[in-house]
């Protein structure tokens, strides 16, 4: 099985990016039947329908980048938690409602910028799906906002809880911008991650700002994802994930 | 070999754009816009492009297996039917009868889609059974990936609003 440190620049980079979206749909996907309303359910399920979307079309490009003959399945469901890319921003459990929502406004605002900047990729499929996908991460911003903006200027508890949220939530933000040597190699393809991140705090910053919420000051930053390097959670996601192809393989409805 | 006369360019693109949508069944593909090009390789093989109007849309599938099971009914041999991202579909491209037959389906249109700056959340969609603008958003978030739950103040029935992008 290849590691990630072998691998292609391009195939690494659409890895990583298509690895980002692929864990953080299944993990929203968990909160279907679980959500506070009903609504929510269905908005929830489709902002994971929009990144697993998206994470078909880098999984499909990377594999093709990577000229080793492996395709989307092979790359979600046949891959060890050391061979994937994610970040742990997006492998993180889900906990409270208020978790999930600071954890989606982060992850949309990065998304967002991201996409932004790969419309000017020298790289067509990167290009492409960019056009596409920032429409719909900029609905998912602005979902992840409202939510963000209702929970913190409600009441004493609903500020209390959204805070939490963030707490919980921002050790993780920095990995997001962390330099990463995939898209180092990749000039005029890849976003250099650290130019994503003034806009994201502009963002970020004025979101919190309208609500009294504080924009925590975590101790301790999350490390590591991009080369493989995981929390014990992306492991239980990926068994449940992953069991139905294991077990049955080549399975079709 | 015998040699069988082929569909012209035009002929299969007639037949891929009356493909109905699996999703929204009154509206066809040349409604959506979503039939990018159709051409006609040298050996016969008919080409068609489409563009999902979400990345994750489910029915994109369901649409290329009968994108090609419409244009071999019209008499190609081969087909093959890619799906290109670029340029990214838009609302914008839905037809003035596409958009007519949404309504009379029961589903408000999109407006003018946006192509910078926040989405807009206020722009109101007016209601397709009795054609008040006294609606509400219910939720940003409807059945299909292109559709909001909205609804109608004045006759208090839901219904679902197509989203401009």
């Amino acid at each position: 099985m290849t590691t990630p440190a072998t691998l292609p620049a391009l195939s690494a980079y659409a890895l990583s990016l298509g690895d980002d979206a692929l864990i953080l749909g299944q993990r929203l996907a968990e909160w279907i039947t679980r959500a506070p309303q009903i609504e929510e359910d269905v908005a929830i399920g489709n902002i994971a329908l929009d990144l697993l979307g998206q994470a078909r079309v880098l999984l499909t490009y990377a594999g093709e980048a990577e000229g080793a003959g492996r395709d989307e399945d092979d790359l979600a469901y046949l891959r060890d938690d050391r061979d994937f890319r994610n970040v742990h921003l997006v492998e993180i459990p889900n906990g409270d409602f208020a978790v999930t929502m600071a954890r989606l406004l982060a992850f949309s605002a990065y998304q967002h910028e991201l996409y932004q900047a790969l419309l000017g990729s020298g790289d067509a499929t990167l290009a492409g799906l960019a056009g596409k996908a920032v429409k719909e991460v900029t609905y998912h911003r602005d979902h992840a906002t409202q939510w963000v903006l209702r929970l913190g200027d409600g009441t004493a508890t609903s500020h209390d809880r959204m805070q939490a949220g963030l707490e919980r939530v921002w050790p993780y933000v920095d990995e997001l911008f962390d330099a990463d040597p995939a898209a180092a190699a990749l000039p005029g393809v890849a976003a250099d991650p650290a130019t994503l991140r003034p806009p994201w705090d502009r963002y970020v910053d004025q979101v919190l700002q309208q609500v009294t919420l504080h924009r925590p000051e975590p101790a301790w930053h999350a490390r590591g994802g991009r080369t493989g390097l995981h929390s014990e959670h992306l492991g239980h996601l990926l068994a449940e994930m992953q069991h139905l192809h294991r077990s049955h393989p080549g399975v079709t409805w | 070999m015998t040699a069988l006369i082929l569909p012209t360019v035009a002929a299969a693109r007639a037949a891929a754009g009356a493909v109905p949508d699996p999703e929204i069944p009154v509206l066809t593909l040349d409604d959506l816009g979503v039939l990018r090009d159709v051409r006609v390789a040298a050996d016969g093989t008919v080409e068609v492009d489409i563009t999902p109007t979400y990345t994750g849309c489910p029915a994109t599938a369901v649409i290329a297996a009968d994108v090609r099971a419409a244009v071999e009914a019209a008499g190609a041999r081969r087909v093959e039917v890619r799906t290109v991202l670029s340029p990214a579909w838009t609302t914008d491209w839905m037809s003035d009868d596409g958009r007519r037959k949404l309504r009379e389906y029961g589903i408000a249109p999109p407006g003018p889609a946006r192509t910078r700056g926040p989405v807009p959340l206020t722009l109101t969609a007016r209601c397709p059974r009795c054609g008040s603008a006294d609606t509400r958003e219910v939720s940003r978030f409807g059945s299909t990936p292109c559709k909001a739950l909205w609804a109608c103040r004045s006759c208090a029935e839901p219904f679902d609003s197509f989203k401009a992008i």
